[in-house]
């Protein structure tokens, strides 16, 4: 089967009968399964894709938006009937009794949806070493990470194994792995799409968003997901029909020379930023240096504050009610203790350990209630950036994608991996990667475009008018 | 900061986990370097600043109060790990 850039080259093949839904679930299902060692998808709805694939074969009238999508889900969005475990050995077994209104909108618009994606435990990292089902392989190197946490959803795109994934993006997790893979990844602004049905980790930062080949295939799945939702009262209240642009306008971007004198910036990494930059400027867009003094504390601000919404999150893995249960605990107490020790992976014991330390008393003040004070120096930092300027342009991350087993000794060296990708998720932006280089070794380098609360359409445009030039 | 074992030990019983000798150690040197790179946040003079903590501009978006049939008493029993037709079960928290 041919790689379809755009789904609506899909949609024109099937009207011309040159496709079938059938078919074309076919060939994902025979590339899923050549596929197997990027261990990228957890599980595939092989059956219950190709009968809903013959079920729109035979649909007679209108069809819906999505029609001939194939897409699977990151294993942290609930789907009715099947299985979600956050690649958590304490949700192994555990079956969603309802869908997430993404994936109800996405069903209402035709899109099949063929199977659940691997990623970090609870969205948790930033290499998708932290799935208690093995790491996601870089189909480009097969000896490197795909990113993460949301891995299985970059790499699923990036192989071809569906036409694109929903993943999530609480620090990154959506745009750094678009990076490592080469392929389009965008977190919209916070409230864009509803997060009920999305396995929570830290509450005021989470957002589900798109995995795509094409910024045009984005912003159409972008368009069917988000919206208000009676489920998610943080959801923005305004449903977006259309992300489109009437017009093409020349733009004022910003960037951050720190981050172009940064020694952590790989130096191909920092030349085709450079690059870009230049190209901006004959596109005749104004490129302009912006200084920003904060950029050493997003990533603590980030840590401080998610690790504490997420032990709050996390206390619902009780093993009482659902979930993983210790078969050895004798009283309550052992219940609980034992089920979350056995249940939980290091990394997510580790980030509720900092979380409730954060959050208990005598160190409230000093690193939780401080942190939440230097989100709003951060954010309106950023909206004084938006004073003159439409965008903030940086690499999506420090360097291309490193080899397995290279950073999992020192969380810390992890961490710093998400420090252009954070801001956004702190502010709430909303922020795409785009596939825009390689390295001399052929690793996709990817570049950040992120702009103001809302203003999603011109995201689009700006990123469309730089991938198709 | 200094992170000693008494601290850790406190934290697992409060996150309700437990950490083996060998574990703990590595929790606690994880814990103390984490924290060192968290401690940057003091040097940001934030004397008079509100901390920011809704990060949507719609505030107080409540549905309706219907009472709703949402799952069935079956649903809602079928992922507990231990249970009969009616209840989840738990080890006996009252002892005679």
């Amino acid at each position: 089967m041919k790689n379809y850039n755009k789904l609506v080259d899909i949609q024109v093949d099937l009207a011309d009968g040159k496709l079938s839904c059938v078919s074309l679930v076919q060939s994902y299902l025979a590339n899923i399964q050549q596929n197997q060692d990027l261990n990228a998808f957890l599980e595939v709805f092989a059956d219950e894709a190709l009968a809903r694939a013959a079920e729109l074969d035979r649909k007679s009238g209108a069809k819906g938006k999505l029609y001939g999508l194939v897409i699977a889900i990151k294993d942290n969005i609930c789907y009715q009937g099947h299985k979600v475990s956050a690649s958590s050995k304490m949700l192994e077994n555990f079956e969603s009794l309802y869908s997430s209104t993404a994936v109800e909108r996405l069903l209402a618009e035709d899109a099949i949806i063929i199977g659940r994606l691997n990623c970090d435990e609870f969205a948790m990292g930033g290499s998708n070493e932290n799935s208690a089902y093995g790491p996601v392989l870089n189909q480009r190197d097969k000896t490197r990470v795909s990113g993460g946490s949301s891995g299985g959803s970059a790499v699923a795109v990036q192989a071809n194994l569906c036409q694109a994934s929903l993943g999530s993006d609480t620090g990154g997790s959506i745009r750094q792995p678009a990076s490592f893979c080469g392929v389009v990844g965008m977190k919209p602004t916070y409230g864009r799409v509803s997060r009920h049905g999305l396995i929570a980790f830290g509450s005021s930062f989470d957002q589900i968003g798109p995995f795509a080949k094409s910024v045009e295939d984005a912003q159409l799945i972008l368009e069917v997901i988000n919206g208000q939702d009676e489920y998610d009262a943080t959801a923005i209240q305004n449903r977006v029909a259309s992300f489109e642009s009437k017009e093409q306008r020349k733009y004022c971007i910003a960037y951050f020379q720190d981050i172009i004198d940064s020694p952590g910036l790989n130096a191909e990494v920092r030349d085709a930023f450079l690059h870009l930059i230049e190209r901006l400027r004959a596109l005749g867009h104004q490129v302009v240096p912006k200084t920003f003094p904060y950029l050493d504390y997003v990533v603590p601000a980030y840590y401080v504050l998610t690790t504490a919404e997420a032990s709050s999150n996390l206390s619902r893995y009780d093993g009482v009610h659902y979930g993983y249960r210790s078969p050895s605990a004798k009283n309550m107490d052992q219940v609980y203790k034992q089920s979350r020790t056995e249940g939980f992976g290091t990394e997510v014991k580790n980030r509720i350990m900092l979380g409730t330390f954060v959050l208990s008393a005598g160190y409230y003040d000093a690193y939780y209630s401080k942190a939440q004070k230097v989100r709003r120096i951060l954010s309106e930092a950023v909206n004084e950036v938006y004073d003159s300027c439409d965008f903030i342009l940086s690499p999506t991350t420090p360097s291309t994608a490193f080899k397995l087993g290279s950073k999992t000794s020192d969380p810390i060296e992890m961490y710093l991996e998400d420090i252009y990708t954070v801001l956004a998720n702190l502010v709430g932006n909303p922020a795409i990667s785009l596939p825009l280089y390689e390295s001399k070794e052929g690793l996709p380098v990817g570049m950040q475009l992120m702009t103001k609360n809302q203003h999603e359409a011109d995201l689009f445009a700006l990123s469309k008018e730089l991938m198709t030039e | 900061m200094k992170i000693d074992r008494s601290l850790i030990n406190k934290l697992a019983e409060l996150s309700k986990l437990e950490f083996n000798e060998e574990d703990a150690a590595e929790i606690q040197k994880n814990l103390g370097n984490i924290l060192d790179l968290v401690e940057k946040l003091n040097e940001v003079d934030t004397e008079g600043v509100e901390p920011l903590i809704y990060m949507n501009e719609n505030v107080d978006v409540f549905r309706e109060d219907k009472v709703k049939q949402v799952i069935s008493k079956e649903e809602g029993l079928k992922n507990a790990p231990d249970k009969d037709s009616d209840y989840i079960k738990v080890p006996k928290v009252i002892s005679k």
